[in-house]
């Protein structure tokens, strides 16, 4: 299996604060990656370093095999462009509606006229599970939950080949929760997305997850399937996979032995 | 990478091939528009030949084939892979809260008196705003004043410092240019008449009286006015001011009065040294162009041009600075969330505050005159 992510010994520090050290990480094409870690372990800050919002003061990433550091440009650009990028605070552009939001990369990087874009969103929106009044809202009169479904709409809008989500379930309704977790494995077997998902959220652990990544001690620890990772020797591991909530998202899942499905990949590109 | 799709019609036979991603949107989008009425009601669909297909494709299919056939293709009984057929069924799901919403047709006249008459209130409920506002302000300010606990030194020299002495050089260098210039007019002007030791005079009143408090108020109009909206406008945008309200504190006076007073304290000072730059430059045209030199300019200043003038002066500076100081902060109060709204305050504010201190100016020339000061 081909990694589309490689990250190999980076490290970031913010002045004397030094969040990552010598962190390496895989992703695999097709997989749906979680990347869980306490809050402050700079998980937010390894999803920007891989899309290239944030330089590493050393290490390399490479994503489609290619070097993002030390690519020219415009080059960096259409590998970009290859992203979807769903930010932890959103990070809608607040003066324009949300269908505007979505129309945009339509618009600009696709190419489509303003007519053929704004039916393309209504159908992103649709998808993400907004209400069909919610396009011609703006930013500011959104819900939390609203929000993260909108910029969720925008991160789908050119059907990336690797989706970025940050937090997605965080601040939505369980059962739109659920709903969330079921629209990203159907387009990851329909179209062969790869995701790399920060989420504190188990249930969307045990239920689409093929792989765990865990940031801990200024790296990833492990990153393995999910019965490997809950069965790591680690003091916060154990906590988090067999504390009263993990126990109890394991058990919802299936209640036999508490791993979930075997990891399945749709093979397109 | 991606391949041209294509759409063969044979009868009742329809086959498409290629990639029906979004990349061949615009081409698949204009060949759909021309084959839809071909396409028949019992056609038999094969997707065998499509090699990828995403959301926008499946959006395409949707225009070509209609929903029902979309959704059994989608349905258990058609040969398509168990993913393709998910993403068929997730398009379909959704399809019908995509529709557009149809929109109200709009009617001219209608539209542009309904857009006056917004125009019209919308200034109105504004004036009514800022009467408002300048009420609380006062309010607040009273209560603090009693309060020696209350006064917050620490913003206020903050905003002393970033409204009065971050502001010295550039109001000190704005007034001495026009202070020169003003000295070359009235060299050229005067000289005509063998009057050019007036010169003197003409510039000491102007800055004194008009020019000194006047021009420093447009300045920090543009320069204070405009930050104050737009750092209490993000903040707003971002639930600042909410969160403030609910701690139980007042936005007010946490915000506003030390902005108020930071302002009131610093305006009069910038006018004192608008003043005396602006009399620096026209002495320096003076003694250059007209042989008037420092000393004589002086002697004929202290002899010719009364306390009166500069008091009058002055008087000036805590009003345009009060009113300067409510403008940019209500506008801050305004904004709505948006970083266009942020701009849009703002720039609201500097036209607001430069305008208010021009009618004042000029109400405050009339009425001095009339009153003989
Ligand atoms: N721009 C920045 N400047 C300084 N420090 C930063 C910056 N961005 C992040 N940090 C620090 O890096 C650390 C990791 O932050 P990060 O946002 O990645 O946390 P996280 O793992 O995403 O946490 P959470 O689960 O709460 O979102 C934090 O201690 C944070 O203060
Ligand atoms: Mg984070």
């Amino acid at each position: 299996m081909t990694n589309i992510i490689e990250v190999r010994g980076v490290r970031n520090q913010f002045g004397r604060q030094v969040v990552h050290d010598g962190l390496d990480l895989d992703v695999r094409r097709g997989e749906i990656l979680s990347v869980v870690g306490g809050s402050g372990t700079g998980k937010s800050v390894l999803l920007r370093t891989i899309v290239g919002l944030n330089r590493p003061a050393a290490g390399s990433v490479s994503v489609f095999g290619e070097d993002l550091l030390g690519l020219p440009v415009l080059r960096r650009a259409a590998v970009e462009r290859r992203f979807g990028v769903l930010f932890q605070k959103g990070a809608l552009f607040s003066s324009l509606t949300v269908a505007e939001n979505v129309a945009l990369p339509l618009i600009e990087h696709a190419g489509l006229n303003a007519a053929d874009a704004g039916r393309l969103a209504a159908l992103k929106i649709a998808l993400a599970g907004l209400p069909a009044n919610a396009g011609e809202k703006y930013p500011a009169d959104l819900s939390g939950g609203m929000i993260k479904r909108a910029a969720l709409a925008r991160a789908l809008a050119l059907d990336p080949d690797i989706l970025f989500l940050d937090e997605p379930t965080a601040g939505l309704d369980p059962i739109g929760a659920a709903a969330f977790d079921a629209l990203i494995l159907t387009l990851r077997d329909a179209l062969g997305l790869t995701v790399f998902m920060v989420t504190h959220d188990l249930d969307t652990i045990y239920t689409i997850t093929d792989r765990v990544a865990v940031l801990a001690q200024k790296r990833v620890l492990v990153n393995e399937r999910l019965d490997v990772v809950a069965d790591f020797d680690d003091e916060w591991i154990r906590e988090y996979f067999h504390g009263p909530r993990g126990r109890a998202a394991a058990q919802a899942v299936s209640p036999a032995h508490g791993v979930p499905h075997k990891p399945s990949h749709g093979g397109q590109t | 990478m991606t391949e041209p799709a294509f759409i063969h019609i044979e009868g009742p036979q329809v086959r498409l091939r290629g990639d029906w991603t979004i990349a061949n949107y615009a081409a698949l989008a204009a060949d759909i528009a021309r084959l839809r009425p071909r396409v028949a009601d019992d056609a038999d669909v094969d997707l065998g030949a499509v090699g990828a297909l995403d959301t926008a494709g499946v959006s395409l299919l949707h225009d070509l084939l209609g929903k029902d056939r979309l959704a059994a293709l989608a349905d258990g009984g058609s040969p398509l892979p168990p993913e393709r057929r998910a993403l068929l069924q997730a398009v379909v799901g959704v399809i019908d809260a995509a529709a557009p919403v149809p929109r109200a047709a709009g009617y001219a006249f209608g539209d542009i008196m309904e857009r006056a008459g917004i125009g019209m209130l919308a200034f109105w409920r504004h004036v009514i705003d800022i009467a408002g506002f300048i009420g609380i302000t006062l309010e607040t300010s009273f209560h603090v004043m009693l309060r020696p606990r209350r006064w917050r030194i620490t913003s206020l020299a903050a905003n002393l410092e970033r409204t009065g002495l971050d502001a010295v050089p550039i109001v000190a260098l704005l007034t001495f240019l026009v202070g020169a210039v003003v000295a070359f007019l009235g060299a050229t002007v005067l000289a005509g008449f063998g009057a050019s030791i007036f010169t003197v005079d003409l510039v000491a009143f102007s800055f004194l009286r008009e020019f000194g408090p006047m021009l420093t108020a447009i300045i920090v109009a543009g320069r204070t006015a405009s930050a104050f909206t737009a750092q209490i406008g993000s903040m707003r945008a971002n639930e600042e001011i909410d969160a403030i309200r609910v701690g139980g504190l007042s936005p007010v006076e946490l915000l506003v009065v030390p902005r108020v007073a930071a302002l009131l304290l610093a305006l009069p000072m910038l006018s004192f040294i608008a003043m005396i730059s602006g009399i620096v430059g026209g002495m320096l045209v003076c003694a250059m162009t007209l042989e008037i030199s420092p000393t004589m300019f002086l002697s004929v200043l202290e002899s010719h041009v009364g306390l009166r003038h500069f008091i009058v002066g002055i008087a000036k500076a805590p009003i345009f600075a009060f009113l300067i100081a409510v403008i940019g902060c209500l506008e801050g109060f305004r904004v709505e969330g948006s970083a266009q709204s942020v701009g849009e305050h703002t720039t609201s504010a500097v036209v607001q505050s430069i305008f208010i201190v021009i009618v004042v100016d000029a109400v405050a020339a009339l009425f001095c005159m009339e009153m003989g000061w």
